[in-house]
């Protein structure tokens, strides 16, 4: 792989991680972890951690995918390699 | 005009729709009938994946079985969501660059062996195989329960139909009326759940409902979720909103294990090969999930509306003053109540009203004309049985809303089966004429005789299905929950091993499926048919979680031997790389 192409694949494979990280830490973390605490606040009639786990964490899931997308758009130009 | 024409209107329109549909996307190639010709525009695909992916269990059980667990039911909506992160970031584009046919394509061509194709044959067979009986099963109650035919009649009417339109048009009939099927079953579940949303919460968008205040009856003013909470407490179940008695570890473990046994699932990943590129496959996966979305933010709303509806409308209340639904949907056998205490009003409480499902004396009835229950009665307060699954089914009725809307519901629920039951029995048929007939035995075949394969598989395909539509073994309901366990625990680490390591080889990955799939399945075996219990599970993980265990096993075997053995010959780190980059992927030829 030519250094251009390594440098192209490190940048998707960190901002990816990035977002598999903000995947996570909704899910496991606000849904699952710390749903207890994070139910003590409330967020009109939600507490927050029920929230997450059965709402804000499908919310996230969509814009990272779309995040994602955006991000790859710009990346495959700025290297040339799009379709 | 009574519910039961109005169904026959909306099912045969809906039907008619698909027929139509199918006829004219009619295939004549096996690039057709495998991937659609790999033109499907993003939106459509997305929507089609969507169909592809809800089945009967999402569209007519999940808001149900939330009603009864509350939060501990969030494990289902982030399982079956969070696994298009993975699929969209991990798999999708880079399996469309790869640009082959099947699953089994990709584990076959990337490790340069047969063996390795065979294992991931037999896989993504197991796991479509034992999926598709539940939805010909799910086809086969909606008929009997909406359109009063025979359960075996409404699965042989499925069979006829999914056969015309996946036999004839293969993935490309498939794709076009799985976008159908989308349309009929998203507005069959939005509809009732708005109207429910307006008359409980005063909000027409069920997902701010859901955090609205009650709008009629003793608790006006107060929040929903805090009412439910209460009202469960005082019932003796856990609060609506807390976690319950599963350890954290299991709930962690069996979220992980759906969301990527999601990610591995043979007819989710053949979708993104029909998508004309790269690019059109990262978005495709986006509009896949929005769509998904739109159902599975508004079930938990569905859910804790119909769990307020219920205790409201039913509990302590005279049986002589219940509802009418309620009594309709006792006819059927899915409520059930017993006088306990013999005061003539329904105590709904925590615990099994008796042991298992109910079975009816036949031609007698209670004092107030409630059917009789021969089961042996348990020593709890708790006297109602309700079968989870009427949530959704009797919402329209609850609601009292007019008649058609009950009647696009059932259209609803058969285009959630059949969109699914398609797409399953096309990964079946493509994965034994393309990686068995073709790639394996008769690399010779002309385009016309892998078709004519194709489509023979569909039909037997099909009668297996229906075989086990008709007659259901009992383990069919628990094996298909680990369908997802076993594609955790086989195909999803060794693509992605695949993609994102070149020096993974053809002996990581054989050992690595092996031990995953092997565990897994012994794991699940020795816990649901052997009699295992409870407190021999390891690290108190249940065998629904399992494969999280099995998916780590397999990633660290494949790891560690490939580290071991010799690295993949030059070609492979070629296809490596050049499946990291898009451009290119257009030109996908046939093999």
């Amino acid at each position: 792989m030519s250094k251009n192409l390594q440098e192209y694949w490190r940048k998707n494979v960190t901002f990816m991680s990035f977002l598999l990280a903000i995947w996570a830490i909704v899910s496991y973390g606000c849904g699952i972890l710390f749903v207890e605490p994070l139910n003590a606040i409330r967020i009109g009639g939600f507490p927050l951690g029920f929230w997450f786990a059965q709402q804000g964490s499908i919310y996230v899931f969509v814009c990272l995918i779309f995040i994602y997308y955006a991000y790859m758009q710009k990346l495959d130009r700025e290297y040339d390699v799009h379709e | 005009m009574s519910i039961l024409a109005w169904t026959y209107i909306m099912v045969g329109l809906t039907f008619g729709i698909y027929i139509f549909i199918a006829w004219i996307s009619r295939v004549r190639d096996t690039k057709g009938f495998y991937v659609a010709g790999g033109g499907v525009p993003p939106l459509a695909n997305g929507m089609a994946t969507a169909a592809d992916w809800m089945s009967a269990a999402s569209f007519i059980s999940m808001a149900g079985l939330i009603s009864f667990l509350g939060y501990a039911g969030s494990i289902y909506l982030m399982g079956w969501t969070g696994g298009y992160v993975l699929l969209a970031l991990l798999l999708a584009p880079y399996l469309r660059k790869f640009g082959k046919y099947t699953v089994p394509d990709f584990v076959g061509d990337r490790y340069y062996s047969d063996t390795a194709r065979f294992v991931a044959l037999v896989c993504a067979i197991f796991v479509s195989l034992t999926y598709v009986c539940g939805q010909m099963r799910g086809v086969g109650i909606v008929f009997s329960r909406f359109l009063e035919v025979p359960v075996n009649t409404g699965v042989l009417i499925g069979m006829a139909i999914v056969f015309f339109y996946a036999g004839l048009g293969g993935m490309k009939g498939i794709t076009w009326t799985q976008v159908a099927q989308y349309t009929v079953l998203i507005t069959a579940y939005l509809i009732p759940a708005v109207f429910i949303s307006m008359k409980i919460a005063g909000t027409g968008i069920p997902q701010i409902g859901l955090g609205g205040t009650v709008q009629t009856g003793q608790y006006t003013g107060q929040y929903l979720l805090d009412v439910l909470d209460k009202l469960n407490t005082d019932l003796g179940f856990t609060a609506y909103t807390q976690p319950g008695a599963k350890s954290m570890l299991d709930v962690f473990c069996i979220t992980f294990a759906l969301m990527v046994g999601t990610a591995g699932l043979p007819h989710v990943i053949i979708r993104f090969y029909t998508v004309p590129s790269v690019r059109a496959a990262r978005l495709s996966a986006g509009y896949a999930l929005l769509f998904i979305a739109i159902l599975y933010t508004t079930a938990p709303a569905v859910a804790a509306f119909a769990r307020y509806n219920m205790i409201d409308t039913i509990n302590d209340k005279p049986y002589a003053e219940a509802p009418s639904w309620f009594k309709n949907w006792e006819k059927t056998g899915l409520i059930a109540w017993v006088d306990k205490n013999n005061d003539g009003i329904i105590q709904y409480r925590a615990g099994k009203p008796f042991v298992g499902k109910p079975k009816f004396v036949k031609g007698k009835t209670g004092p107030l004309g409630q059917k009789i229950v021969a089961n042996k009665l348990t020593n709890s307060p708790n006297e109602l049985y309700v079968d989870r699954d009427i949530m959704v089914l009797a919402n329209p009725e609850i609601a009292n809303l007019p008649n058609w809307v009950i009647a696009l519901v059932a259209a609803g629920g058969l285009a959630a089966a059949l969109s699914t039951a398609s797409g399953l029995l096309l990964v079946i048929a493509s994965s034994i004429s393309h990686d068995l007939y073709y790639r394996m035995i008769n690399r010779k075949a002309t385009e016309k005789q892998r078709l004519m394969v194709g489509r023979i598989m569909i039909g037997i395909a099909v009668c297996i299905a229906g075989y086990f539509g008709i007659n259901p073994p009992g383990f069919v309901a628990q094996v298909v929950a680990f369908a997802f366990g076993l594609a955790a625990s086989s195909f999803f680490p060794i693509i992605v091993l695949g993609i994102f390591s070149a020096r993974t080889n053809r002996e990581g990955a054989i050992c690595g499926m092996l031990a995953g799939i092997i565990f897994t399945a012994a794991y699940i075996i020795y816990f649901k048919f052997m009699g295992g219990t409870k407190d021999q599970w390891l690290f108190g993980i249940s065998p629904e979680g399992i494969g999280t265990i099995g998916m780590i096993i397999n990633f660290v075997v494949t790891y560690v031997v490939s580290s071991m053995t010799k690295a993949p010959p030059e070609e492979i780190q070629e296809l490596v790389n050049s499946i990291r980059t898009p451009r290119g992927a257009g030109a996908a030829v046939d093999h």
